[in-house]
């Protein structure tokens, strides 16, 4: 993948209202060809709203998307060919068949040469086996290929996914990134909402919204770079006591527990010795403490609450 | 560390819907205070195992009990000893939390001073000061997810069950509502989590694994890494990462393959295969290619868990 890809999408400024409501404030964002970019942030993000004017759906309030150079909303109808969206709640028609779901979509959407597409999608996605079996009794893995296979009928080159593995177990999740691995390998363009930070990692670029707004964006490895000072992972008992010393230490910015390991995020300056030492004072025993990589979790909080010292002027 | 006393125990539990095995023989010990963590994909009778410890279901072998008392014969006295949430379903949206709170005591059998002790205790853990008159559905998504952890403790039960606890809400109402557990850990009250979701799930003291209806695997997060033995997990960074993937996969000896955005993750047999993954990537093009060994995360352990058994 080269950076110097071209564009095939870029927001500038979006602002999507829904009545009093102001869903997106803002976003300015390209996407290049052959990326998987991740909208990534908690309900009440945005993220659904900034897919929804990409693929057509609703009008930007202010601002303007374009896609493969053309406005979004203006020439919708043009651009469906370019776009595929997987919304979080899709339609089947549940007493067809799989093939005939298929071949329901693709006349609808007018592709030509449809039955070696659907052969091959169905290939694809693992389902062409159960090609007779009506959708209502496939398995909720099963019903989630096969409505990735519909979006991907009229073949376009970008695919728009909206919490497409939002309550799906770890092995149907990684069997679905499998998929999309292997679209992505022939140059599809993904770009993916999902409200789950550690999907991120499957994301050549990360972008981190909250509310209506981007906090930052980059690669999985940039973002958590982003995050001053020190973690370390410190393992010690008993762990009440050992969490109140560590709170209560000078130079503890946060400490999260894991069981009886404490993630501990250190200010500029503070040093590893200061928590053995601060622990043995306090009659902890230390069985390990090592230095981690931040979490992009740690990189959301890092933003998030700078973003709000930056509107409310406190410093904590 | 001393051991804790049996809060749940499950012995030989199994269920059967027919000739449909939702769950085998499955056995484990729930300590006083433990942060249990249930994973299981779709199907694994992860729910049927929890509806027959809350006493909704009873099991077509085997035994279990909560506090002492058998899910089976006493599955009223069990219900009284836990609480149940969801995130989803336990409120009422169109009521304020006040009045959830008072659905739930009342549905739990409290009133009077008890019932206004525990609702102050809620309102206080829940962080809810000031929002009592509030609508539930305008409350922002992490006082929703405490309001309803409250809610499900009013009764003081020893045991919580709690679904998908921290889906969709911020960081920030995670964090708050972890340490809350943690705080209720400490207390003596022992949680049972069944989550989908691996950074849920790396906040358990102790986790359990099913698929089809068997129990694969349980231990600490730690201990739950040593499943990979003498494999290792490497990640690789070379040019065109999506497209080198298939040429990884194909190489013998390597069981696992995943795109992480720029990046591969394979699962080799062993470490020296390392040398040949890199030859081979050199000689489909894909040079330079970097590899480095990288911990398993849990979700790593979960596929490789299964992928064992599926094998087996």
């Amino acid at each position: 993948m080269t950076v110097t890809a071209e564009t095939v999408i870029q927001a500038s400024a979006l602002v999507v209202r829904y009545g009093a409501t102001e869903a997106v404030r803002g976003v300015t964002l390209a996407v290049r060809r052959g990326e998987v970019v991740g909208l990534i942030g908690p309900d009440g993000a945005g993220k659904t709203s900034v897919l929804r004017v990409m693929a057509g759906l609703h009008p930007a309030s202010e601002g303007s998307v374009t896609v493969v150079g053309e406005d979004a909303w203006r020439s919708r109808r043009a651009l469906h060919a370019h776009l595929g969206y997987l919304p979080q709640r899709f339609a089947l028609y549940g007493d067809l068949t799989v093939a005939e779901n298929m071949q329901f979509f693709a006349l609808l959407l007018g592709v030509p040469e449809w039955r070696p597409r659907r052969d091959e999608l169905l290939r694809r996605v693992g389902l062409d086996r159960f090609r007779d079996r009506q959708a209502d009794h496939l398995s909720g893995g099963m019903r989630q290929k096969l409505a990735l296979a519909v979006s991907l009928m009229h073949a376009p080159g970008i695919l728009l996914l909206d919490e497409s593995t939002t309550g799906v177990d770890p092995v149907t999740r990684r069997e679905f990134w499998r998929l999309l691995a292997d679209l992505v390998a022939d140059g599809l363009t993904l770009v993916l909402a999902t409200p789950y930070l550690d999907e991120a990692e499957r994301c050549s670029r990360v972008v981190l919204m909250h509310r209506g707004e981007i906090l930052g964006e980059g690669s999985p490895q940039h973002l958590t770079e982003l995050v001053p000072g020190t973690m370390l992972e410190v393992a010690a008992e008993p762990r009440g006591p050992a969490l109140d010393a560590l709170r209560g230490m000078q130079g503890v910015v946060e400490v999260q527990q894991f069981s009886a390991r404490f993630h501990v995020r250190l200010a500029s300056g503070a040093t590893a010795e200061q928590i053995r030492g601060a622990l043995s004072g306090a009659g902890v025993i230390i069985h390990e403490v090592r230095a981690v990589a931040p979490r992009l979790e740690d990189t959301f909080l890092h933003l998030t609450r700078a973003a709000q010292r930056r509107a409310t002027g406190v410093i904590p | 560390m001393n051991p804790s006393p049996t809060v749940v125990i499950a012995e030989d539990l199994s269920r059967a819907f027919g000739d449909f095995v939702a769950v085998d023989r499955v056995s484990f010990q729930v300590h006083r205070g433990e942060v249990f963590g249930f994973l299981g994909s779709n199907g694994a009778g992860k729910t049927t195992t929890i509806r027959m410890l809350c006493g909704l279901l009873s099991p077509s072998g085997g035994r279990a009990a909560v506090m002492g008392q058998d899910v089976a014969a006493h599955p009223m006295a069990v219900k009284r000893h836990i609480g149940y949430m969801s995130q989803r379903f336990s409120l009422y949206r169109d009521l304020t939390v006040r009045e959830n709170l008072r659905f739930w005591g009342g549905a739990y059998g409290l009133r009077g001073r008890p019932l206004a002790e525990r609702e102050a205790w809620a309102v206080e853990i829940g962080g809810l000061d000031g929002l009592e008159d509030s609508l539930v559905r305008h409350l922002p998504g992490g006082f929703a997810q405490r309001l309803a952890l409250g809610c499900a403790l009013l009764h003081r039960p020893p045991v919580v069950f709690l679904d998908e606890p921290t889906g969709g809400v911020d960081p920030e109402a995670r964090r708050r509502f972890w340490d809350l557990i943690e705080g209720l850990s400490g207390g003596g009250t022992t949680v049972f989590v069944t989550t989908h979701y691996m950074d849920e799930a790396e906040r358990c003291h102790r986790v359990a694994l099913m698929h089809a209806g068997r129990l694969l695997a349980m231990d600490s997060i730690a201990g739950l890494r040593g499943v990979f033995g003498k494999a290792v997990l490497v990640e690789i960074h070379c040019p065109m990462a999506p497209q080198a993937l298939a040429t990884i996969a194909r190489i013998p000896g390597v069981t696992e393959t995943a795109l992480f955005g720029e990046r591969v993750h394979a699962v080799l047999e062993h470490s020296e295969l390392q040398e040949r993954v890199r030859k081979e990537l050199a000689a489909a093009g894909f040079a330079p290619a970097e590899l480095e060994c990288i911990p398993p995360s849990l979700e790593d352990v979960f596929i490789h868990v299964i992928g064992e058994a599926d094998r087996t």
